[in-house]
């Protein structure tokens, strides 16, 4: 009986089951590198010294973010896109708030027909929403401006808000509720010291959804919008001369800002569980 | 127990059956002010372009005028002046919407079942590119894949790569940036629906002598049909309508239906044919998610 030997497994074929392994987290890492390849580039040429094309690099410059309204309208198209997104968000959110506690916490006739009412904007290509909307202002003869923009906003929210809330108050331990009226508070001092603290993170990010989406919206707005800038139509028309650097800055600008709320509010909602 | 049926007698709104539904005013009151928001200006706006796609400009008109004369032929015409960009649209959201599946399905199993303490990491990570604008993300794109863009100028470097090769104005560029756009809709909903499957199943159906293979194949891919559906939709929806990726990254015969319904609201002032278009659009769309969601047996998707 001779002791057998076994064969180290030969280096090309350990990678190869190292590789066969690891394809999944190989395959994600490819993807987020996708993901990321557009945000990168601007954020890169955001320092470029481009002058009045930003096309090709032409050398590093801070120019850009120390004076992110150097390129004529890009800030006023910003303010008014935050103007219309933090107007929009705080209407649609407590509109879109009411109807998820409706629809989550009562009974009440006509259940279907609201689902199908919350439901069919999110299905409507945003074309149709535009076109529709617009249709109906042309035929009252009203001027398409600042207003309509947040009228057209609040509608394609409320559907979002709603479903983001309704997830959030589905998720809730009933008993929770149960104990704060088996200790003799009433249904509003429940509502008020019980479920709405516990539903406020979901309505956080509801708002927070309904801000991105309107700050971000380019197809409804630019039907709606008359000859009102917003950033993303600002940044549509300049796309067939070259957009400025200084988009750039602000497109790179609000991408770290949303991380930056996103990561804080995921800290602090971790630091809330463990306390 | 007349204590514990009190208790739920106050909270019967949350319990499902059981105890005799508290009927009041309150949710009317909760649902009024946001349903009248979406009848004014969601519903009866779908009805203001009803109408105004049968209208007809009269005979020496103002641009811009036009009267309701109930022609319906205006969607006869319509349609077969814009088939060839409406068979286009519904191809490139089709194949985008495949695209993303594809790319998608991997990275949504890896957070959800490798990622360990990562996954709320990588979770804001598949979101965090939304923070940049979509419409800046799709002008790098053309800008990465254009004609003096650093793809481009590498690929002319190798030795069997055309001068004339564009990858801009191209069939190919419209449904990679309707891909891209599009891939956290479809990768949130999928993870969503990976990350509720209990891995204990897919432990039992290894335990039956199943292979890696067909436990995906007959368990994981099953329990993540909800996501699968709901990823798709909403993939596929904006996808179909959507005209900023053929206008910044294709050329003219890439124009989808969203392109066209665009022209003819604003450069061609023509309301009753870019009315009747949506129309057509919405009324497809409409037809094929309700399909869709039949066949595919989810009905929970709001």
């Amino acid at each position: 009986m001779s002791t057998q030997v076994i064969p180290r497994p030969s280096l090309s074929h350990r990678s190869s089951r190292w590789f066969s392994r690891n394809l999944i987290r190989i395959y994600a890492a490819l993807a987020f590198i996708y993901l990321f390849i557009p945000v990168a580039y601007t954020f890169a040429f955001s320092f470029n010294d481009s002058g009045k094309s930003n096309l090709v690099w032409k050398g590093f410059t801070l120019d850009n973010w120390k004076n992110p309204c150097g390129a004529p309208q890009v800030c006023k198209a910003v303010a008014n896109s935050l103007q219309i997104g933090v107007i929009s968000t705080v209407l649609a959110t407590i509109l879109g708030t009411m109807i998820a506690f409706a629809i989550s916490r009562h009974s009440f006739k006509g259940r279907k027909t609201t689902n199908l009412l919350i439901f069919l904007p999110m299905a409507t290509p945003e074309v149709v929403l535009g076109a529709s909307l617009l249709a109906m202002f042309l035929n009252l003869r009203i001027n398409p401006g600042f207003l309509t923009i947040v009228i057209a906003h609040v509608m394609f929210c409320i559907s979002f808000v709603v479903v983001t809330v309704k997830a959030r108050v589905a998720s809730l331990d009933p008993r929770l509720e149960q104990a704060a009226m088996d200790l003799y508070a009433n249904e509003r001092d429940t509502f008020r010291y019980v479920t709405l603290p516990l539903v406020m993170p979901g309505i956080a990010g509801a708002a927070l959804l309904a801000f991105s989406l309107s700050f971000d919206d380019f197809i409804i707005t630019n039907f709606n919008s008359g000859i009102e800038s917003t950033f993303p139509k600002f940044v549509y028309i300049s796309a067939a001369r070259g957009i400025p650097a200084q988009a750039n800055v602000i497109g790179s600008a609000m991408f770290f800002i949303a991380l930056i709320i996103v990561i804080v509010g995921q800290v602090v909602s971790r630091q809330r569980k463990k306390s | 127990m007349a204590f514990l049926h009190g208790a739920t007698k106050s909270h019967s709104a949350s319990s499902k059956g059981g105890s005799p539904k508290k009927r009041s005013l309150t949710p009317y009151l909760l649902l009024a002010p946001g349903l009248i928001w979406l009848i004014t200006f969601f519903v009866i706006p779908i009805f203001s372009l009803a109408s105004t796609s049968t209208m007809v400009r009269p005979q020496g008109a103002q641009i811009g005028t036009y009267v309701q004369e109930l022609r319906f032929a205006n969607y006869v015409d319509a349609f077969l002046a814009n088939q060839e960009q409406y068979v286009r649209s519904f191809l490139y959201a089709g194949i985008a919407t495949i695209l993303a599946l594809a790319i998608s399905y991997p990275l949504a199993y890896m957070i959800a079942f490798k990622a360990g303490k990562y996954r709320n990491i990588l979770l804001v990570l598949v979101v965090a590119p939304f923070f940049t604008s979509f419409l800046l993300r799709t002008v790098a794109w053309s800008q990465i894949l254009g004609d003096e863009g650093p793809v481009l100028s590498t690929l002319r470097l190798l030795p069997f790569v055309d001068e004339s090769l564009r990858l801009t104005a191209t069939p190919f560029a419209v449904v990679s940036g309707l891909t891209y756009n599009f891939l956290p809709f479809m990768t949130l909903p999928l993870y969503a629906s990976l990350e509720r499957i209990d891995p204990r199943t897919l432990e039992a159906s290894g335990d039956l002598y199943a292979s890696g293979f067909t436990t995906f194949r007959k368990v994981t891919v099953p329990l993540s049909m909800p996501g699968v559906v709901a990823g798709t939709l909403l993939t596929f929806i904006p996808a179909a309508g959507d005209y900023v990726n053929a206008a910044l990254l294709g050329n003219p015969s890439t124009k989808m239906i969203g392109n066209v319904i665009e022209s003819r609201f604003f450069a061609v002032v023509d309301y009753p044919t870019a009315a009747a278009l949506s129309f057509t659009l919405m009324a497809t769309i409409l037809i094929l998610v309700t399909l869709y969601i039949r066949k595919s047996g989810t009905d929970e998707l709001v």
